[in-house]
């Protein structure tokens, strides 16, 4: 912008710096040197400016993008993930309760028929005891029949013996019906 | 910066030259000072655009997901300054990020390199701070009539203030925009020359035996003040940058 103004008003060389190489003045006030500075000012920054909008910026910019993107597809993925695993989870679980519940079916079952089977061997057993109880009773009984029936048979001929004895004639009938007696009473 | 201050002829004292450093001279032998001479301006300002190409080509060239160390730091200056850019001018300033990035890398680099010893800083110089800021002045200004033709200068009219107080407001209001282009470049340029003038007294002094430790010791103080100076200057002038640029786009108070 100031381009054309040192050309046409750069009368001195040395207007700013003595002969010793010291600045006169603050340097930043010395108007020649302006123009260099805006000139080379305006390269530098349309240099800055083309290499950031050519190449710096979309460069960056892409990467931020890519890096969100990718981001974002990883904590999808990841959730997706997660979501497979409560499934597995669940899938356990169910599997798992079906398991219990068929053991305690399988277990329920096996000791209900074994609860049955027990039951009828019981039943047998007990049917068994009463009719060998009835068998020895019945011959307990006869034992018994038999028993007093050969009391009665002794103990007449231990009277018609006795009787005999004492030198009497026994009367068989008397004897037995005196027995009978004693045995019934 | 350099420190080439010499004994006076004879040795009685200290001379000081604090200003020698912001002398623009020609490269290549010397004379005349032309507008197309490369001078040591050139070659810095060269330097700084050789650094910007560093960290944000040179730096992304991987353009890696997982960023290396340079790229980071070229992300993370290009997010300070994209957010800088959204968050004070608002969404739809998003597209003068490359012009407001540039102003801020130059200065950046420039302010930067400029702390090298023997170094020229770009930026010390009025005519180039000038030249950003009254650029910055003028794009905003026409921006602002352009979008909202005379209701632009609803910016100068404070609605808010009682009736009796908005014409001495709008008379204030209007020299403050326009001296924004003076302070706009004087800080920068001030705060930068300063630092490097304050820092070349210190060096002077450091030839005395004397009170060389303390010279010293104050140089090295100082110069991560301005280490500290250059970063906040260049970050200044960024946002106001954007703080002029949102008053274009949305000038309602």
């Amino acid at each position: 912008m100031a381009d054309t103004t040192t050309e046409a008003g750069a009368p001195v060389a040395e207007a700013c710096v003595d002969a010793g190489g010291s600045a006169i003045g603050m340097p930043q006030l010395c108007t020649e040197w302006y123009a260099n500075q805006i000139f080379w000012l305006l390269v530098t920054l349309a240099a800055i400016y083309f290499i950031l909008s050519r190449v710096a910026l979309p460069r960056i910019a892409a990467v931020l993008a890519e890096r969100q993107g990718t981001i974002t597809n990883d904590v999808a993925s990841a959730e997706e993930m997660m979501l497979r695993v409560r499934e597995a989870e669940a899938a356990y679980e169910k599997s798992l309760a079906d398991a219990r519940a068929e053991a305690k079916t399988i277990s329920d079952e096996t000791r209900a028929k074994i609860q049955a089977e027990l039951d009828k061997e019981l039943s047998a057993a007990d049917a068994r005891i009463a009719e060998k109880t009835a068998e020895s009773e019945k011959a307990i009984s006869e034992i018994r029949e038999t028993a007093v029936e050969n009391v009665r048979l002794v103990a007449a001929d231990v009277a018609a013996e006795i009787v005999a004895l004492m030198g009497d004639k026994a009367d068989a009938k008397a004897i037995e019906a005196a027995v009978a007696e004693r045995v019934k009473g | 910066m350099a420190t080439e201050t010499e004994y006076a002829e004879g040795g009685s004292g200290l001379v000081f030259h604090p200003l020698d450093q912001f002398i623009v001279k020609p490269l290549f032998g010397d004379g005349q000072v032309y507008w197309y001479t490369v001078t040591n301006a050139t070659l810095w300002m060269a330097l700084s655009v050789l650094g910007i190409m560093g960290l944000l080509v040179l730096g992304t060239r991987g353009a890696g997901t997982v960023p290396s160390r340079l790229q980071s730091m070229a992300e993370m200056t290009y997010g300070f300054i994209y957010k800088m850019v959204e968050d004070v001018s608002g969404k739809d300033a998003v597209r003068f990020f490359p012009y407001i990035f540039t102003l801020f890398l130059f200065i950046l680099f420039a302010n930067v390199l400029g702390l090298i010893p023997t170094a020229f800083t770009p930026t010390t110089h009025i005519a180039v701070t000038a030249v950003m800021a009254l650029g910055v002045f003028l794009t905003v200004t026409i921006l602002g009539f352009v979008l909202h033709g005379g209701t632009f200068l609803k910016l100068f009219w404070v609605s808010s203030a009682p009736l009796a107080l908005r014409p001495i407001l709008a008379v204030i209001e209007l020299i403050s925009y326009m001296v924004r282009p003076v302070s706009h470049s004087v800080r920068l340029a001030g705060a930068i020359t300063a630092g490097h003038a304050v820092m070349k007294v210190f060096a002077a002094f450091a030839a005395s035996a004397l009170i060389a430790p303390l010279a010293i010791g104050g140089m090295v103080a100082i110069y991560a003040l301005e280490l500290l100076v250059a970063f906040i200057q260049a970050y200044v002038f960024t946002i106001l940058t954007c703080v002029y640029l949102k008053d274009a786009l949305h000038p309602h108070h």
